[in-house]
């Protein structure tokens, strides 16, 4: 078994490939592939791999602690001098926990799209898609180095870029989808400068590598390093977070997720919820032995992070696509993670990391079911009184929300309180700014607990308003209905396929928690375990050295389990009895409002300075090119044109006019002097005596 | 390997094509393309052969055919061989040729002559790249001038007369300097040489040519000329504008040879004439050079943004992706020089399959507005796979050909010239924003009801794209084999300059 895992751990990323393959080419050449072969290639392959992956699992557990890393060697990738780079796949605790997620969540999605895609008619096309991004995002955990990191980086935008634009033949599904690849792209500029500016900083200590195993090892000769007078290592940390705040949505780059909504629900889970998202998180916990040395970067990493989760919650309240809110939810639960990784707590990030997997997957799924049950309704104020047609989205909806509210025990209360806690000790011990950050954390999480009940409240209870007509046209506008379908509509539960993956994501939004039970917590059972999830990760991310088990951290656990259900308990009342209240609210303070609404005018700013700016500045080059430079070369084209015709004139009138001038000139002389050759001798005689006179005159005035 | 034919074999195969094809009936006409078709496969086999013989080991030259006295009075010879320099360009022409013939399945005007002209540019770009002599070098190059002129000029697009001078007359100026360059080599070097090799020992060059420690104008001089005449074939800004002309006036294959062969030329140039015989001034100006490809890649990218034609948009993106080469061989670390010649390689499989999936829609459509179209992809959903994987090589995406040149460039690059890689990386946003925005434009959104019976990509069309797609993926997962063979001679090449650089005085990492 060992050996197996060992040897062929490459099968987990190439599985997925082999169905991208098998769905993919056939229909790239326009075969048309039944349903029953497509997802039982882009499942089964799924299935494969997630055994593989469980299997990795078993293979480390089964291993000793310090024994668990090994690297699976492809094939050497790119190798000159320095650039050590291979295609390789790393194998620990780290990657295990990546592996499983992202294949677990995978498959269940997988399943799911069975069930919400079966009417497309491109349902081939997705699962190729579907199958190619777990391959990349496969690629992401498991490269054993920085640049094959990169590749899964871009694969995954590749394939959200893919997968936002599904329906492309809508307009602003395509552009989201650019939206997204290109605000990637900037976080990928700092992304690769960071890269460029680790490899040389090491080169210069002599120890140039960017192979994570390696890296780990030589990353304390960066120290004494400074680039432009700041520390190398904050400098090259800095660049790397930029990255990850385009991939994973943070401040000032999150703007593409929550547009990235116009893709299929299912995509709308497993890419911008539970995997790709993360791989920013993922990067920073990969690489905790660098971050760890720059304190400065963590700090700015951990405000980014509490900010985001700050600012997204606000957003939330205000949105009515139930996919909007979600999306800001996922924002808003990024920052928590960023929050963690910047106070330290890297195996807290990852944490929360899974759980959000867990319970925002759940979220997502089921508002892709009450999508569909809705009739491919996204609107929350259409909505209302689903609980009762959709019993089983219902219920599982409402556990992940209470997972995601943090109480307990659900899994959100263990990995959330965790990383507030995290950041409170830091605090403690630290720099006091985490207090700041601390603040922002816990008020996020009412927020948080706030806008998730206000949206489980618009969707679930109350009585459907989706055949109110007066409702209808204050979203749809008059005289349009977007459905199509005559007569009222009735929300219907879905089938197995698509309340299956619900129910056990719900399951393990509910016991995941328990995978990282606190150490006060076990320590109050006379355990001596700081969490399994933690001491798992212990071999890549140092298990952080015990505080004293203090009363502050059960009052500030009970304290933030209270406040958010004192919070659900508001979001739910705002909605139903005091819903006036919250119109006068909005009424009297309609400027608040409206900017939330309208996300504080975030993208209308980032088009009016840098869509404009760009497209302003790519006209002046353009015209500076035909207009200075390709003039240029006219210019000297027509200088030479004009040029050469002045010497042409100049040649046909002088030069050759001199040439053909003599011979008129001769010619002319000749024709006048021809007319005294008259062959009469008198005119001649006339002449001789002429000449005569002429000479005598000359010789008498000499 | 000594003294083996094969060089002058893959060269002058298609001469044969020359002479036959003239002589065929008028009825006859459509067997050009088949005997050109047939001419390039044995240049292929060749390649292979070159490909699987070479001594990836051996920093000189290799296959050398000659020398034999050519114009004996003025010590002209024929000596053709290639290093690892050239390697990577001698397949890249064998491959593109074989490409564009197939891509020009489809003229249908004075077939003839058209597939003639074909087969002695062929001749021409291969014999540049193998040429060591000067004298046969500056001969292969203005070869190549005249059949691309009458290709442009008679089978090109409505403007073609004004592009095909500018480009002519552009490429003879640039010509004359390198001429006027030759000639000076010739008269101060000892025993008055074109051989390359012999001119490459720097003891050979006597008197105003000499080497000195101080700053040698005469050498300068000689340096300028021959890279402005280079600069004007990559195209370097400022010496850039005939390409956006030239391309959109050619016919399909014509641009494919173009963007894909004939660019590569002038940075081979610098590298072959700049880099061997003056290695001293190169190092003086390799952060001016460093420069000039920063400009290219942002000035390139922004101005292909600004594009509505399908093909400028391409033409404009080649300055910029050439920008990238320019770059990594000004940085004299073995991964920059590395990255550029596999640069050059990478953008031309992946320029030629744009060029080519550009015909096929112009073909179709008959105008290139990318905001003429609309929904394409709906309506030729294979056509569609090959656009997307072309656009998404050409804007670097990892795990393509495209991205492992890029990366090598920068990660060389930035040692040398920090500041500098940093603006070029935002070539990398760029790329993006302009090549989605177009597929964006052109190929998603609604369907456009004009377009409805549009056909899909045909097989011929296929077959045309199959190889240059192989070879994007093979060397975007698998690159070792081409970073392998073109290794040696450039970390020597490297070596000949780096003495200068520090004499010179470059101060490393100041850009």
């Amino acid at each position: 078994m060992e050996d197996f895992i060992k040897n062929y751990c490459w099968l987990i990323p190439v599985l997925p490939l082999v169905g991208f393959v098998f769905n993919g080419l056939p229909t790239a050449v326009g075969i048309k592939l039944s349903r029953a072969y497509v997802y039982t290639v882009a499942c089964g392959v799924m299935l494969l791999s997630f055994l593989m992956g469980v299997g990795v699992f078993f293979t480390l557990k089964a291993l000793p602690e310090t024994a668990r890393e090994f690297t699976n060697l492809v094939w050497p990738w790119i190798h000159l001098e320095a650039i050590q780079l291979d295609i390789a796949f790393l194998i620990d605790p780290l990657s295990s926990v990546m592996i499983l997620v992202v294949t677990g969540v995978g498959f269940l999605i997988h399943i799911y799209s069975t069930g919400y895609m079966r009417e497309d008619k491109d349902y081939a096309r997705f699962f190729t898609y579907l199958n190619l991004f777990c391959f990349m995002m496969l690629i992401l955990v498991m490269g054993d180095n920085l640049m094959l990191l990169f590749v899964g980086w871009e694969g995954v935008g590749l394939c959200s870029y893919l997968l936002i634009g599904f329906w492309y033949e809508h307009k602003p599904n395509g552009v989201a989808g650019m939206k997204a690849f290109i605000v990637n792209r900037i976080g990928d500029f700092g992304f690769m400068v960071g890269m460029l500016a680790l490899f040389w900083a090491l080169y210069n200590t002599g120890h140039a590598t960017l192979t994570f195993t390696k890296l780990k090892t030589v990353v304390w000769f960066l120290q004494p390093q400074t680039i432009l007078g700041v520390s190398a290592v904050t400098m090259i940390c800095l660049c790397l977070f930029v990255g990850a705040t385009g991939k994973s949505a943070q401040i000032p780059l999150y703007v593409w997720l929550p547009d990235a909504m116009a893709g299929p629900t299912p995509v709308s889970a497993l890419i911008h919820a539970a995997t790709m998202v993360t791989a920013g998180v993922y990067m920073i916990a990969r690489l905790n032995f660098l971050f760890t040395l720059s304190p400065a970067a963590l700090g700015a990493v951990a405000t980014i992070g509490a900010a985001t989760a700050f600012i997204g919650a606000t957003i939330g309240f205000a949105q009515n696509d139930i996919k909007k809110v979600l999306a800001y939810s996922t924002v808003s639960q990024l920052g928590y993670m960023f929050l963690a990784l910047g106070s330290g707590a890297y195996a807290a990030g990852i944490f929360h990391l899974t759980t959000h997997a867990f319970f925002k997957a759940c979220l997502f799924l089921g508002s892709g079911s009450v999508i569909l049950g809705m009739h491919h309704e996204q609107d929350m104020r259409l909505m209302g009184g689903l609980k009762k047609y959709m019993p089983i989205t219902f219920m599982t909806f409402l556990t992940a929300t209470i997972a995601i509210a943090g109480i307990a025990p659900f899994a959100g209360f263990f990995s959330k309180d965790e990383i507030l806690w995290q950041a409170f000790a830091r605090a403690v011990h630290g720099p006091k700014v985490y207090y700041f950050l601390w603040a922002l954390g816990v008020l996020g999480a009412m927020g948080t607990a706030f806008y998730m009940l206000r949206c489980v409240t618009l969707t679930f209870f109350g009585t459907l308003r989706a055949n109110d007509k007066k409702t209808r046209e204050l979203v749809h506008g008059p005289h349009k209905d977007h459905h199509g379908h005559h007569g009222d509509l009735v929300p219907h539960e879905q089938p197995w396929n698509v309340t299956l993956p619900l129910v056990v994501l719900a399951l393990l939004s509910l016991v995941g928690g328990f995978l990282n039970v606190p150490y006060i917590i076990t320590h109050f059972f006379g355990g001596h375990s700081s969490g399994l999830f933690n001491e798992w990760l212990s071999p890549v991310i140092p298990l952080q050295a015990h505080h004293e088990v203090s009363s502050l951290e059960w009052v500030l656990m009970f304290k933030s389990v209270l406040v958010a259900a004192v919070c659900m308990y508001l979001g739910y009342k705002a909605y139903t009895s005091w819903q006036t209240g919250v119109d006068r609210f909005v009424k009297k303070f309609p400027r608040i409002y409206d900017a939330v609404y309208n996300k504080y005018y975030v993208d209308e700013f980032y088009h009016a300075v840098f869509v404009r700016g760009v497209l302003l500045f790519n006209k002046c080059c353009f015209s500076v090119d035909r207009y200075i430079v390709d003039a240029l070369v006219n210019l000297v084209g027509r200088f030479g044109a004009v040029y050469s015709d002045i010497i042409g004139w100049f040649d046909n009138f002088f030069v050759d006019g001199l040439v053909n001038g003599s011979g008129s000139i001769t010619d002319f002389t000749g024709a006048q002097l021809k007319k005294l050759q008259t062959g009469n001798i008198q005119h001649y005689a006339y002449g001789a005596v002429l000449g005569v006179v002429v000479v005598m005159i000359l010789k008498i005035l000499m | 390997m000594e003294n083996v034919t094969i060089l002058t074999w893959i060269t002058f195969i298609p001469m044969l094509g020359v002479i036959l094809i003239p002589f065929l009936p008028k009825a006859w006409e459509g067997a050009s393309k088949w005997i050109a078709l047939v001419l390039t496969l044995p240049q292929l086999a060749i390649a292979w052969f070159i490909f699987s013989h070479f001594n990836t080991a051996e920093a000189g030259f290799q296959f050398v055919h000659g020398p034999f006295p050519w114009i004996s009075a003025f010590n002209i010879h024929y000596l053709v061989g290639i290093d690892s320099i050239s390697v990577s360009m001698v397949l890249l022409t064998a491959l593109i040729s074989f490409v564009s013939v197939v891509a020009s399945w489809g003229i249908n005007k004075n077939l003839k002559a058209y597939f003639a002209l074909l087969m002695l540019l062929d001749t021409g770009m291969m014999g540049t790249f193998v040429a060591l002599d000067f004298f046969l070098f500056y001969v292969f190059w203005e070869l190549m001038l005249l059949p691309m002129y009458f290709l442009i000029g008679i089978w090109g697009g409505p403007r073609r007369e004004y592009a095909a001078i500018k480009f002519f007359l552009y490429t003879l100026l640039g010509s004359v300097f390198i001429l006027i360059v030759m000639l000076a080599l010739y008269l101060f070097s000892e025993g008055n040489l074109f051989d390359i090799t012999q001119l490459a020992n720097l003891d050979n060059h006597l008197g105003r040519l000499a080497v000195t420690d101080e700053f040698n104008y005469f050498r300068f001089f000689c340096w300028l000329g021959l890279f402005v005449g280079f600069a004007i074939k990559v195209p370097m800004f400022p010496f850039h504008t005939w390409l956006p002309d030239a391309h959109v006036e050619a016919p399909t294959a014509i641009s494919v040879i173009l963007a894909g062969v004939l660019l590569k030329m002038g940075t081979y140039g610098m590298l072959r004439f700049n880099y061997m015989l003056f290695p001293d001034i190169t190092a003086d100006c390799a952060t001016v050079v460093a420069v000039f490809g920063v400009i290219n890649i942002v000035y390139g990218a922004f101005c292909a943004m600004a594009q509505t034609d399908l093909k400028k948009l391409i033409a404009y993106s080649s300055v910029s992706h050439m920008g990238f080469v320019l770059l990594g061989m000004s940085a004299f670390t073995t991964a920059g020089i590395n990255g550029a010649v596999l640069q050059m390689f990478n953008h031309g499989t992946i320029t030629a399959m744009l060029f080519i999936l550009v015909g096929v829609i112009y073909d179709r459509a008959h105008h290139r507005d990318i905001n003429g179209f609309g929904g394409l992809y709906t309506l030729m959903p294979r056509y569609g796979v090959w656009i997307a994987f072309a656009f998404f090589a050409a804007l670097g995406l990892p795990g393509l050909s495209g991205f492992i040149g890029e990366a090598l460039v920068f990660m060389g690059a930035y040692k040398t010239f920090p500041a500098l890689t940093i603006a070029a990386l935002s070539g990398v946003v760029l790329g993006a924003a302009y090549l989605l925005w177009t597929i964006q434009r052109a190929f998603l959104g609604p369907v456009n009801e004009k377009y409805r019976d549009l056909p899909d990509i045909s097989v011929r069309e296929v077959i045309s794209l199959l190889p240059l797609g192989v070879i994007v993926l093979i060397l975007g997962v698998y690159p070792m084999p081409m970073i392998r063979l073109i290794n040696a001679s450039l970390v020597s090449l490297n070596e000949i300059v780096k003495p200068f650089l520090d004499t010179a005085g470059v101060v490393a990492g100041m850009f």
